[in-house]
């Protein structure tokens, strides 16, 4: 009685065992993102982009089974430390992917390199995590933060404005964008406005604006804040009469709430979803047509995570014990991306191209973005000389 | 700063403060009458511009849109009394407090199973998105339409409580409920339709906002917070409070906005008037707050004592 019921106990154990075993052998991937309040627009559409490019490959990244576990930092960065700690020690994954907003991200940052976790960034990329803070395990298939403003400076030094208007929401990333404006901005500065957070109401800075005869506008305001801010525009008669460059102020998430009201407005991007490359144009009809809506760059730069780390995978066998071996594969880039070619510089940020678009019709006469130049090429960020 | 400008700025803290006022006057008259405090006020304000935006993309009126908005929330108001908030009336404040607390959160995830979390289309139509020109600055036609609109309310609000039949249950509700439920009236439906009535308003002022602001979730947390200072300022539960109140925010707020940074730059070199200025700014409302409270705890316009 004893040894038979010793005997199915081991037959349990193994069987148990090689259960774990194989799911073990499956390759774990954290992917955080913001998915409710005020900023789940972004990290939704995140989820679906990386979703997406699971499915066309049958729940597989370099031929292994992925198992993808999601969790919501509610754009809080103890929230999302709490979440990374999950995915490190109880879901013991293999990578972490994904973060929308920059404030988590230089949360978790720190928690994922204590335990040398390699991570692949969709989005956020603040400016420590680009310097002295950088990490050799971490790869953004996104950009460095002060880049959408930076290739906007350039455009208005290369059109010759020579009084710009600079207007930010009044917080670190606002006043870094008007930080990275200058850098590539030339001319003069005819007024510098920074709005409270989350603030509804631009008519008084509006009235201001038209009063310090500036020839363009540069503009920062993520979120709502760019509806808001676009309509009051529109409204006072500003749009088409002064250039307006902007940065995160009329992406794909905000288009849909502004359609026409929009058309004229220039942004700056890496990428935008009339790219003629043709992964980019494979990307956005998949997309269309499982999710019905033009995709936002944060879909592309989550989908492009997923189609770095399928490259990296496919270097490697599917080994993801080698951690070197992994992060060599992920450096070397070696992908059809969305953006077309791009190399990791030492911080693990892209070299790329960054473009000028604007809002216009599409073939199918809908309100989206429309690429008018590229006055970056092959852009590093500000920061990568002091990671060392 | 020429004169101009200034006018512009004060016509500017004026439509700003009629927009307050819509707010404010529902949350003082059912805080004022009701003794209930209602935080959940934010997200009527919330569903009158989703009202308001799916009757634009339904039918391409604005017109049916306010409308919409004012009497889509004027029935939810009546509603949502109906079916629980009558129940924390008898409640202590923080009773109060905590449960519309939580109706707040409940409202802005409803909007976002319904409408998703991105903001949306809701657009002005063409004959109403022209801008005029005053002193050689153009300023949105549909701003003045807004303060025409918030006058228009306070006028009648007044003749409807202080010339009105159900204006004087109204008062004599707030004076005494108990000697005029004696007297025949029911107080229940009373309350039910001065808390609709002040969700309606809330309502308005959503579908008001609807083509100048983004509509998504959560739209109404910032403007509550403005509102509650706007009814302490004024006096709870006085209406010609509210109204003088919310002017009084609205120009405080954005002549702070203004003036204040170019105060500041004319004194400071450049960087530090940047750093300081929208700091300070911020501020101007609460500060404002902060010494009216100091020298008349009861506001500025608080109810006679009957």
């Amino acid at each position: 009685m004893n040894t038979r019921q010793h005997a199915a106990a081991v037959a349990l154990a193994m069987a148990a065992g090689s259960f774990s075993g194989a799911s073990l052998a499956d390759v774990r991937i954290g992917f955080l993102a913001t998915l409710s309040g005020g900023g789940a627009a972004l990290g939704q559409d995140m989820v679906d982009g990386f979703n997406l490019a699971l499915e066309e490959r049958g729940g597989k990244l370099g031929g292994q089974n992925i198992q993808l576990l999601k969790e919501d930092d509610q754009m809080k960065p103890d929230v999302g430390v709490q979440a990374v700690q999950k995915f490190i020690e109880k879901e013991k994954v293999d990578l972490v992917a994904g973060v929308t907003f920059s404030n988590v991200m230089m949360a978790v940052a720190k928690p994922l390199a204590d335990a040398d976790i390699t991570f692949v960034g969709s989005n956020a990329g603040p400016a420590p995590l680009a310097g002295k803070l950088c990490s050799k395990a971490f790869f953004f298939a996104s950009w460095q933060n002060d880049n959408q403003a930076e290739v906007l400076g350039k455009y208005a030094t290369d059109k010759g404005y020579r009084k710009v208007y600079l207007m930010a929401p009044n917080y670190q990333s606002g006043r870094d964008q008007v930080v990275g404006f200058k850098r590539f901005y030339k001319g003069t500065v005819a007024g510098e406005v920074y709005t409270q957070l989350n603030q509804p109401d631009y008519s008084a800075e509006l009235a201001q604006l038209q009063a310090a005869g500036a020839d363009a506008v540069y503009a920062f305001f993520p979120g709502g804040m760019g509806v808001n801010f676009i309509k009051q525009f529109k409204q006072a008669g500003l749009l088409g009469r002064l250039p307006l460059l902007t940065a995160s102020t009329v992406d794909g998430t905000q288009l849909p709430a502004l359609k026409e009201m929009a058309l004229g407005t220039l942004a700056g991007s890496f990428w935008g979803p009339d790219s003629a490359n043709p992964a980019s144009k494979a990307f956005v009809a998949a997309f269309e047509k499982k999710y019905g809506r033009i995709p936002s760059q944060y879909a592309a730069q989550a989908y492009d995570s997923a189609l770095l780390i399928d490259s990296a995978l496919k270097k490697t066998g599917g080994r993801v014990a080698d951690k070197v071996a992994l992060r060599n594969a992920l450096r070397a880039a070696d992908y059809a991306s969305l953006r077309g070619a791009y190399r990791f510089g030492p911080n693990g940020f892209p070299i790329q191209d960054f473009h000028v678009f604007e809002v216009a019709r599409d073939a199918g006469g809908r309100v989206s973005l429309k690429q008018v130049g590229t006055p970056l090429k092959a852009h590093q960020d500000a920061y990568a000389g002091e990671c060392k | 700063m020429s004169p101009e400008l200034l006018f512009i700025q004060a016509l500017n803290g004026l439509q700003f403060g009629v927009l307050l006022f819509l707010m404010a006057a529902g949350l003082t008259l059912v805080f004022g009458i009701m003794s209930f405090i209602n935080l959940a006020h934010g997200s009527l304000y919330m569903f009158g511009a989703y009202f308001a935006a799916a009757a634009y993309q339904a039918t391409g009126s604005f017109l049916v849109s306010v409308g919409a908005g004012f009497c889509g929330v004027f029935v939810l108001g009546a509603l949502i009394d109906r079916c629980g908030f009558f129940v924390l009336h008898r409640r202590d404040h923080l009773d109060q407090v905590l449960a519309t607390f939580g109706v707040v959160l409940f409202s802005n995830e409803v909007a976002r199973m319904i409408w998703g979390a991105s903001p949306i289309f809701m657009e002005l139509p063409e004959s109403m998105a022209d801008s005029i020109s005053l002193f050689g600055l153009s300023y949105p036609a549909y701003r003045i339409l807004i303060i025409a609109v918030g006058l228009v309310v306070a006028v009648g609000l007044y003749l409807l409580i202080e010339r009105t039949r159900i204006g004087m249950l109204i008062r004599a509700g707030a004076s005494n409920r108990s000697m005029v439920a004696a007297l025949g009236v029911n107080i229940g439906w009373l309350n039910t339709f001065i808390f609709a009535l002040g969700a309606g308003l809330a309502g308005l002022a959503g579908a008001m906002v609807g083509p100048i602001l983004s509509v998504q979730p959560g739209m109404g947390d910032p403007i509550l917070i403005t509102t509650l200072v706007v009814i302490v300022i004024g006096g709870i539960g006085s209406i010609r409070g509210a109204f003088l109140g919310a002017l009084v925010v609205g120009v405080v707020d954005t002549l702070g906005r203004t003036v204040m940074p170019f105060v500041l730059r004319q004194s400071l070199d450049p960087e530090t008037a940047n750093t300081v200025g929208p700091a300070l700014s911020s501020l101007a409302v609460y500060v404002l707050m902060a010494v009216i409270l100091a020298l008349k705890p009861d506001g500025l316009f608080p109810v006679k004592k009957r």
